[in-house]
């Protein structure tokens, strides 16, 4: 998601679910929709049904997805900034991108500065000691006298974003390509040639990823390769276009929204930084900044806005203009904080309580093993969930001698989805309200009821015996009719946030003001909850589709509610040609009919005539208000850049000296422990971890028709591999990395084979994530599921820019049991 | 099967077909006569599949869940259902959910059970102390800072987005820089 907002202006998918319908091509990467969100995949065949599109797979693993697609490519998993590359290069090469689109809407005319380079693998700035890079030169030539970056519109200047990018990727020719991701040179040429008809006006094209882009320590950078072939194409802002994120779970998207996230504030604001004392100072370091006459920098331009809404919905009178609207009762980070981290710091003794909340520590990993020696150094753990979990029970898992853990463990029984109303947001960006179904199980409480509880009674005792800066304790707003029970309907009321002159719900984030008279939650979720009523609750659907969904786009303005302000393609301004005609006619976004924007709800003002010279570049969020193909909010390299998984069995074809990505988070190394990688020698296969139809991470173990239908840890081995090995279907293998094993019974398959890559011949194997030693398969298992943890083998490093963890790409070896 | 059923059977080739989906439809219409219709969403993947819930009221003052099915209404789903959403009432009533809530000291071998409120009382007394032993005021460079450093949360994508929201709002008031959820992973 970072990718995404250092590309486009917001981390989130760009179009919804039902619109992948309207595209003409689609290009799959990092994911198996047919299988890990079958329901959505049902857009995706009714545009080859209906319209003829086509779809191309590129995974490792020949997959349902694949069975259905027009083309599928056996890709090497953590390869595809090459396949992205490789088209962008063709795409350059032989001019078939959208040129209007590149001109206008994108960052391609802009000037970088003096300086900047890339050299066998390094972009310009690296300190080889801190494996960091100072990103200074990665920056726009600006003119002196406005402070804007300079443009060349003809896309001539040598140091044009256009002629760098051009530069940069005429090293990803089809045979290097092919060299870095074993698809085959004319499978390549093939694809190629069918997305190079996708800069053409009246032809879009979708790129649909998962987890499978992002669980790499180039993983920003996987995403982002894909973003800017879309922004050349002129396919983003476009219904059937995008960059369209599948999410894996009910609500990640709302919660990622609202923040729960160590570098954010609700709606995207930045986490302030220590040094930071004023809102000012913090807006300055923490704002997009105008850097075109045209660009609107709408985030950068109402950024303070939404912080002191948000500061005063927190914090109420306590945060006063004198105070800096209690700015100082906002947490500020030293350094990265995020998941690895947690763990880090619990092994260096540092963390001393952890609240998990439907969230397991001991099977998400990375490095199951090294975490649960963690979750083992904590003073105490809270586990809040309605169901046994690896981390409730890590303290008597198989193998653990439990006297030895010295951790307090609480388990706190929740209520389910099912037992609370509320909304869930889809990847979609959709927010649907919930009714609450049934009431509470047994004892269960609700996850908000009991940490408003808890944090009550820690209000008391603060008042009671005192103790560190209590200020913001003290003042946390809870104007809920009870304390210990707040409704899902006032928060959701907070959340939208109101005028505090008039009393009144805000219609719009537009409203919000930064002197203390207005309240949000989520800037970003202002208007879903208005004076009209809870908007998530609509429910205008298919029921009637003339009346509901007029364009026949499938935007049902009227069922549920989208953010930003129920828009559902973002950044559709760019849907429009310069005089605001769609693209397509038959597939408009929004249209200016001559006095206003309709269609969807425009991503811009609605009024706004796109004749006036000084109207609005179409990409409202970001500073120079077009897409970036070039872009310095990314911390390991401007362009997208192909490296190695930290664990492979070769050197980079492009750059050997500098094979893994230069800047990748080795916690260990970083610790003072020794880091535990393993090379091809001992582990000379590559794996790749994945989810299965049945099962939904972990909590499906305790669901009787899901584990009847999926009831075994398995790990799938190609079938040639196999053969080699004398492993028969269904025996008994051990799998083992540098950091753990598991055992478990062989699926031998012909979805997965052989590759060459670097002129190596390199197997895959594939290893779903589901089992653990909790569920009822390992309760039926004589060896309580004890080796049945994937991460037990995947390697603790994280991306550089997110920090997520390399669970797609690492080595093993695999043996006959 | 009445005179209708019966004239359907013979104009229809396949007849039987025909009345056994017409039977079924009749035992689904059965099963939810007289139910009150609810709305919820799918818990598992973020397509987000809309759900019609029916439950009934039992005398004995409980609830009883009688079917989960997809809403086909709804622009996402369309009334479809994969495999796990179509068994979501097998994660909906449980007989495998934590009764109550359990205690584990440190070194302990087992759960002990604990009454709610000597719960929430150890949680919060642990809060308080870790967060005042691990509590930064002002960092090395002389910056305000106000963090809690020795405290971590992890969690969320299966709350409703307002608890959520609730729970960002509570940790930071706490002065957590902890804080995260399945999206990093």
């Amino acid at each position: 998601m970072v990718s995404l907002a250092a590309t486009f202006g917001r981390g989130a998918m760009t179009n919804h679910w039902r619109d992948i319908k309207n595209a003409d091509l689609i290009l799959i990467n990092g994911a198996n929709p047919a299988e890990a969100h079958p329901v959505g995949f049902q857009w995706f065949m009714r545009a080859k049904l209906d319209r003829g599109a086509k779809i191309i797979h590129a995974d490792p693993r020949f997959t349902r997805t694949s069975a259905v697609a027009d083309m599928y490519l056996r890709i090497r998993t953590g390869s595809d900034v090459a396949y992205f590359g490789g088209l962008i290069n063709y795409v350059l090469q032989n001019n078939l991108f959208h040129d209007a689109y590149v001109r206008n809407y994108t960052n391609a005319s802009f000037i970088v500065k003096d300086g900047y380079s890339f050299k066998d693998g390094l972009f310009s700035g690296y300190d080889a000691s801190k494996r960091t890079y100072n990103i200074a030169t990665w920056s726009y030539e600006t003119d002196s006298a406005t402070g804007f970056a300079m443009r060349d519109l003809t896309l001539q200047h040598p140091r044009s974003v256009f002629q760098l990018m051009k530069q940069h990727y005429s090293r990803y020719t089809p045979e290097m390509v092919s060299s870095i991701t074993g698809i085959p040179v004319a499978d390549f040429k093939k694809v190629a040639e069918l997305v190079g008809q996708m800069g053409k006006p009246d032809k879009v094209m979708t790129i649909v990823y998962a987890v499978g882009l992002t669980h790499h320590t180039t993983g920003g950078q996987l995403i982002r390769s894909g973003a800017a072939l879309q922004l050349l194409l002129g396919n983003m802002g476009r219904p059937g276009g995008g960059m369209n994120a599948e999410r894996g779970h009910a609500n990640i998207q709302g919660n990622t929204d609202h923040a729960i996230s160590w570098e954010i504030l609700p709606g995207y604001l930045r986490i302030p930084a220590p040094g930071q004392k004023t809102i000012a100072e913090y807006v300055a370091a923490s704002a997009p900044k105008k850097s075109d006459k045209n660009s609107w920098n709408f985030f950068g331009t109402n950024y303070s806005k939404f912080m002191v809404s948000t500061l005063k919905a927190w914090f109420g009178d306590a945060a006063k203009k004198d105070n800096e609207f209690a700015f100082d009762f906002i947490p500020k980070p030293a350094s990265n904080a995020s998941w690895m981290t947690i763990y880090d710091q619990a092994l260096k003794g540092k963390m001393e309580g952890l609240i998990l909340s439907g969230m397991t520590a001991a099977s998400i990993g990375p490095d199951s093993n090294q975490v649960r020696d963690a979750l083992g150094k904590l003073k105490w753990l809270v586990v809040m969930d309605a169901l046994p979990t690896t981390s409730s029970e890590f303290w008597h898992a198989p193998g653990v001698d439990a006297a030895s853990v010295k951790t307090e463990v609480f388990m706190v029984p929740t209520t389910h989805w099912i037992e609370k109303d509320g909304s869930f947001v889809n990847s979609g960006r959709w927010s649907q309200w919930k009714d609450q179904v049934l009431p509470p199980e047994g004892q269960a409480r609700h996850d908000h009821w009991i940490l408003a509880d808890v944090f009550q009674r820690v209000k008391k005792l603060y008042q009671s015996q005192g103790g560190k800066f209590p200020d913001p304790v003290m003042a946390l707003t809870f104007n809920y009719k009870d304390a210990t029970k707040p409704e899902l309907d006032e928060i959701a009321k907070e959340i939208n946030g109101k005028d505090l002159t008039t009393g009144k719900q805000l219609a719009s984030f537009a409203l919000l003001k930064d002197d203390g008279t207005t309240t949000t939650g989520d800037w970003i979720y202002t208007g879903s909850y208005t004076e009209a009523g809870n908007l998530m609750k609509r429910r205008q659907g298919v029921q009637d589709p003339k009346a509901n969904d007029p364009t026949g786009m499938g935007f049902f303005a009227n069922w549920a509610w989208s953010w930003p302000l129920n828009r559902r393609v973002m950044y559709n301004r760019a849907s429009a040609d310069l005089d605001g005609k769609p693209w397509d006619a038959t597939r408009p976004g929004i249209t200016w009919d001559g006095s206003k924007w309709v269609g969807d709800v425009p991503d811009y003002p609605p009024t706004m005539d796109p004749h006036d010279p000084a109207s609005w570049l179409p990409f409202i969020m970001n500073g120079e208000g077009v897409g970036r193909l070039f872009s310095n909010s990314m911390i390991d390299g401007p362009f997208p850049e192909h490296y190695e998984p930290v664990e492979s069995p070769v050197a980079n074809p492009l750059h050997p000296a500098n094979s893994a990505s230069p800047v990748a988070f080795l916690y260990d190394q970083a610790a003072g422990r020794p880091n535990r990688f393993g090379d091809a020698k001992e582990f000379p296969y590559i794996a790749t971890s994945y989810r299965l139809t049945e099962h939904e991470h972990y909590v499906t173990q305790h669901v009787p028709h899901l584990v009847q239908l999926q009831p075994k840890a398995f790990v799938e081995i190609p079938y040639e591999l196999a053969n080699e090995k004398g492993i028969k279907n269904g025996e008994q293998v051990r799998v083992s990395s540098k950091r753990g094993k598991l055992e478990v019974a062989a699926l031998v398959t012909k979805r997965l084979g052989a590759l060459t890559v670097a002129g190596q011949k390199v197997y895959q194997i594939g290893i779903p994530i589901h089992w653990g030693y909790v569920g009822l398969s390992a309760d039926s298992d004589p060896g309580k599921g004890r080796y049945w943890l994937a991460n037990a083998l995947t390697p603790f490093v994280g991306d550089a820019n997110a920090r997520t963890p390399e669970f797609k790409a690492f080595l093993v070896n695999v043996e006959k049991l | 099967m009445g005179v209708a059923g019966a004239g359907a059977l013979a104009a229809s080739g396949l007849g039987f077909d025909d009345a056994l989906a017409k039977s079924t439809q009749i035992k689904q219409k059965l099963r939810i006569e007289g139910a009150k219709e609810l709305h919820s969403v799918c818990p598992y993947c973020a397509v987000g599949c809309s759900l019609v819930a029916y439950t009934r009221a039992k005398s004995n003052g409980t609830t009883e869940l009688l079917q989960i099915e997809g809403d086909p209404d709804s622009p996402v789903n369309e009334g479809r259902l994969c495999p796990k959403g179509a068994t979501a009432m097998q994660l909906a009533v449980s007989p495998r959910r934590v009764e109550s809530p359990l205690y584990r000291a440190a070194g302990a071998t087992r759960w002990q059970k604990m009454s709610w409120d000597e719960m929430l009382d150890k949680i919060a007394k642990n809060i308080k102390s870790s967060r005042d032993a691990t509590f930064v005021t002002t960092d090395g460079n002389g910056n305000t800072v106000n963090r809690t450093e020795g405290i971590a949360f992890a969690g969320g994508a299966a709350f409703s987005s307002e608890e959520g929201y609730f729970a960002t709002k509570l940790m930071r008031g706490l002065g957590l820089v902890h804080l995260e959820q399945q999206a990093r992973v």
